[in-house]
């Protein structure tokens, strides 16, 4: 016998859960990327379980889209966490301040 | 009765690694635990019959995000101290936060598990190589061309992020920002 739907589900409710908790709780730049990756993750899982229990390709599809969007976000967040440690030799998110006040 | 196994084996693997990625205080501990998310959720694909899919999720995820990922931490030498949270109320928001959500998350696995029982479809082309690209060259073309565009203007922002600024006078803004604030909490820390 197979998992249940629910149980793809709850997997990728925990899942997304503690990627969420991780952003508020990060004060590190890579870190809270890292952590919008799970999310991004979590949600390619809910796709593939109902691709799977509808027998339609289409979420499958959309796991690629979402891949590729990954893959752009990485190339430009990268780029302003390096951007941002050159200015401040730092890549705590605290220290992003100079358009405070 | 083997994919089952399979699955409560890779979903305690998942979750105990993406518990370990928001542990950890280093980077790079972060970075290798996130490798073992993605791992764990292309085996948990194949037992979902998405092959491509797992495929897919090594190759970019685990291969070619994560590398970079790596590289940028080992790159920018990060000193290991954690940062002060100087933002106490976070840590009562993050907590709510995520309360909220796995509430939400046994609410959806109570309603999916009472809901009546949909039949499985078991159409065995689904997830197929094949199958994936006559969709994708057919009936999705034009998000796919979207796609291609979206990744090309990312590879452009990330080239131009990343070079030096060619305007000095704005690093010279920065620098004089800086150099003003430093002014300004001296005599904080004398007192």
């Amino acid at each position: 016998m197979e998992p249940s739907l629910a149980t793809y589900l709850a997997l990728s409710g925990i899942l997304f859960t503690i990627g969420a908790v991780g952003v508020i709780f990060k004060r590190n730049a890579i870190g809270m990327f890292m952590c919008i990756e799970l999310m991004l993750n979590a949600v390619n899982l809910t796709f593939v379980a109902f691709s799977r229990y509808y027998a339609d390709v289409t979420g499958q599809l959309f796991v690629f889209m979402v891949m590729s969007v990954a893959a752009a976000e990485a190339a430009v967040g990268l780029g302003i966490i390096i951007a941002f440690f050159r200015n401040r030799i730092s890549v705590d998110v605290d220290d992003a301040s100079i358009l405070k006040n | 009765m083997a994919s089952s196994v399979l699955f409560f084996l890779f979903a305690g693997l998942a979750i105990a690694c993406a518990i370990s990625t928001v542990y950890h205080k280093n980077p790079l501990y972060s970075a290798i635990s996130l490798i073992g998310v993605f791992l764990s959720l292309s085996c948990i694909y194949v037992t979902l019959a998405a092959p491509f899919i797992a495929a897919v999720q090594v190759l970019i995820y685990a291969g070619a995000i994560m590398v970079l990922v790596v590289f940028v931490i080992m790159l920018l030498n990060l000193d290991e101290k954690d940062p002060v949270n100087r933002l106490g109320y976070l840590y009562a928001v993050g907590g709510g936060l995520g309360v909220i959500l796995l509430v939400q998350t046994f609410f959806i696995f109570y309603a999916v598990s009472k809901s009546p029982v949909h039949a499985v479809k078991t159409d065995e082309t689904v997830g197929k190589t094949l199958n994936l690209g006559s969709a994708m060259y057919t009936e999705y073309l034009l998000p796919v061309e979207i796609v291609g565009v979206l990744l090309m203007m990312a590879v452009i922002g990330g080239v131009i992020l990343a070079r030096r600024l060619s305007q000095p006078q704005l690093e010279l803004v920065v620098e004089e920002e800086l150099e003003e604030r430093i002014v300004e909490e001296k005599p904080l820390v004398d007192l």
